[in-house]
């Protein structure tokens, strides 16, 4: 099984300051190799999902208390946020994070940090400038003076130099215009296909989203409510109203729909 | 004498001085970047390189050229069991007790110094030729030519590495955002313990040379009071803040001393403080006030 599966969060709990319960057993699995999205509105726990994940949970007082996250068949409880990037999981964390003093080029030398210890080529930063030939326009330039889409762009590229066998994607399109949203998921998804590394993509923009991924999850207060190949999301009545912002035919949100979606919802928790 | 030669002298010895500050002042600053601690015990730190020196080469007759070096590691080893031992326990606690436990371990080394070496003053073996040095026909003792020559070299250093080498990246990058730099790889834990222990370093060695100057005393930790109103006027964490604040007051600091008279400085240095803090209200811990000059 550990084969196939590069990520298994079983039934996981997670606690902020030993008080505030934001997952209630929530479960997921990315397929090596597949790009798979956690979908979910604002509070649902989507970024609590990956900071379990990649344990820099720890650094925001948050703990996992029930369940088991493995990496590539590893249980990752206990390890160091810095030791997991180093086995190759790489997180990008919401709202870009790039290091605004530094230039272009120390952001990528940063993540080359990612490298220590596993005996692979560092990878060169042509790489990340053949994807996104922008940054190599501003590789001196100091990344706050960036604009939004140009440090997303540079937060996916210090993903790429670290070679990592998953990424974790928050929120990749936050603050992006329509265009630029679709040139960045454009790219990401060729990086899937040409690279192999998997993705776990959490977005608010179902219908990128899905235009990428090949299975998705949707999450409620902590737990998933509904998951599926993408196709068969898109095609989810619940889904094209809720998600991709979409009603069939002339019918409007109606009071019996949405009864209906709760029902539903309670039916698959 | 001309009195114009006379200030040039004043104002040599003064940058020599200077650079000391600078090079303590460094130390203020990689602890600070790194962890955003202001470590009050930097000062103690540089009297304890200062004995150590002392013990090694007067206690245990090394040469000078042996035991400056184990001073250096000395200052880097305390400084790697204090990151350790009690500075990472409080991680997340407010910046005002971690400051108030560096103002503790400032006492109980000045205390451990006392118990070990007694109160006195004590001069330092000579590893300076005495010789004076002319440049011109300005005067400078040469033992703080050397002082300013080996300081100036240093802070150079640090400041090229900072911006070339891969570890000063890491550095920076954990200074800027500390959840961003884990997610890159950075050892972020391993990052604090090296800025400790290369500050504590750097400390104790400027302790040596201060000590070769006006010799040592369990109360020239005061330098270190000297050199952290370096780093409020000049940044927090710039590197090169530390070196022009340095020079600038090691500069203010003779002129006043030689012109007004020795009591002057002190009252000269806090005032500028004094002024520096009025100018950026949210001086000490306001980081963002100050962080570059
Ligand atoms: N460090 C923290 N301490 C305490 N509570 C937190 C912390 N981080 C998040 N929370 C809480 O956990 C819940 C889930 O937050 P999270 O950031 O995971 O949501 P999200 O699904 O990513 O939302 P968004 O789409 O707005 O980014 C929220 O109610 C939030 O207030
Ligand atoms: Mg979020």
């Amino acid at each position: 099984m550990t084969g196939d599966t590069i990520l298994d969060v079983e039934n996981i709990e997670l606690v902020y300051n030993k008080s505030v319960q934001v997952l209630r057993g929530l479960s997921l699995k990315v397929p090596r190799g597949q790009v798979v999205t956690l979908l979910g509105s604002n509070g649902a726990g989507k970024s609590s999902t990956l900071k379990a994940v990649s344990r820099l949970l720890s650094l925001e007082n948050g703990e996992v208390t029930a369940g088991r996250i493995r990496f590539d068949g590893q249980d990752t409880r206990g390890m160091e946020p810095h030791a997991l990037v180093r086995k190759g999981l790489f997180h990008v964390m919401e709202g870009r994070r790039v290091f605004e003093d530094l230039t272009v080029e120390e952001n990528l030398t940063a993540a080359t940090f990612a490298l220590s210890g596993r005996g692979v080529k560092r990878t060169s930063f042509d790489m990340v400038y053949d994807y996104f030939p922008r940054l190599y326009e501003r590789r001196q330039s100091r990344a706050g003076y960036l604009s939004g889409g140009e440090q997303q762009m540079l937060a996916i590229g210090r993903a790429l130099i670290a070679q990592p066998s998953l990424i974790l994607l928050d929120e990749p399109s936050l603050g992006l215009s329509p265009l630029l949203v679709e040139e960045i998921f454009t790219i990401i998804g060729r990086i899937n296909r040409q690279t192999g590394v998997s993705m776990l993509l959490v977005e608010q923009n179902a219908a990128v989203a899905f235009a990428i991924a090949h299975y998705g999850y949707i999450m409620e207060n902590g737990k998933i409510q509904l998951d599926g190949p993408s196709e068969r999301l898109m095609a989810d009545q619940d889904v094209r109203e809720f998600y991709l912002g979409q009603s069939d035919g002339e019918k409007s949100r109606s009071y019996r729909e949405i009864k209906h979606y709760k029902r539903r919802k309670r039916w698959l928790s | 004498m001309s009195d114009w030669l006379f200030f040039i002298e004043v104002s040599l010895a003064g940058l020599g001085s200077g650079a000391l500050l600078s090079l303590t002042a460094l130390a203020f600053v990689l602890i600070y970047k790194a962890t955003q601690v202001v470590n009050l015990a930097v000062g103690e730190i540089l009297m304890l390189g200062g004995y150590l020196f002392f013990a090694f080469a007067a206690g245990m007759g090394l040469s000078p050229w042996v035991a400056i070096p184990l001073a250096v590691i000395g200052g880097g080893i305390v400084g790697g069991i204090v990151e350790r031992g009690i500075i990472r326990p409080m991680l997340g606690e407010a910046a005002i007790s971690v400051f108030m436990v560096t103002v503790g371990l400032g006492s109980v080394l000045v205390g451990l110094v006392e118990l070990i070496w007694g109160t006195d003053p004590r001069s330092l073996p000579n590893f300076i030729a005495t010789a004076p040095l002319f440049l011109g026909e300005a005067y400078v003792s040469r033992k703080i030519a050397v002082a300013f020559v080996v300081a100036g070299i240093v802070v150079t250093v640090f400041l090229v590495l900072f911006r070339f080498w891969r570890g000063g990246v890491a550095l920076r990058a954990t200074a800027t955002d500390q959840a961003a730099a884990y997610s890159c790889g950075i050892n972020v834990p391993g990052v604090f313990s090296l800025a400790w222990i290369i500050g504590c370093a750097t400390a104790a060695g400027a302790g040596v040379l201060l000590g070769a100057i006006s010799g040592i005393s369990p109360t020239m930790g005061i330098f270190g009071l000297s050199a952290l109103v370096v780093v409020i006027v000049g940044g927090l964490d710039s590197i090169l803040g530390a070196l022009v604040g340095g020079l600038a007051l090691g500069l203010i600091q003779s002129w006043t001393g030689t012109y007004l008279g020795g009591e002057y400085t002190s009252v000269v240095t806090f005032s500028l403080l004094i002024v520096a803090l009025m100018i950026r209200p949210y001086g000490l811990f306001g980081t963002h006030e100050i962080e570059r000059l």
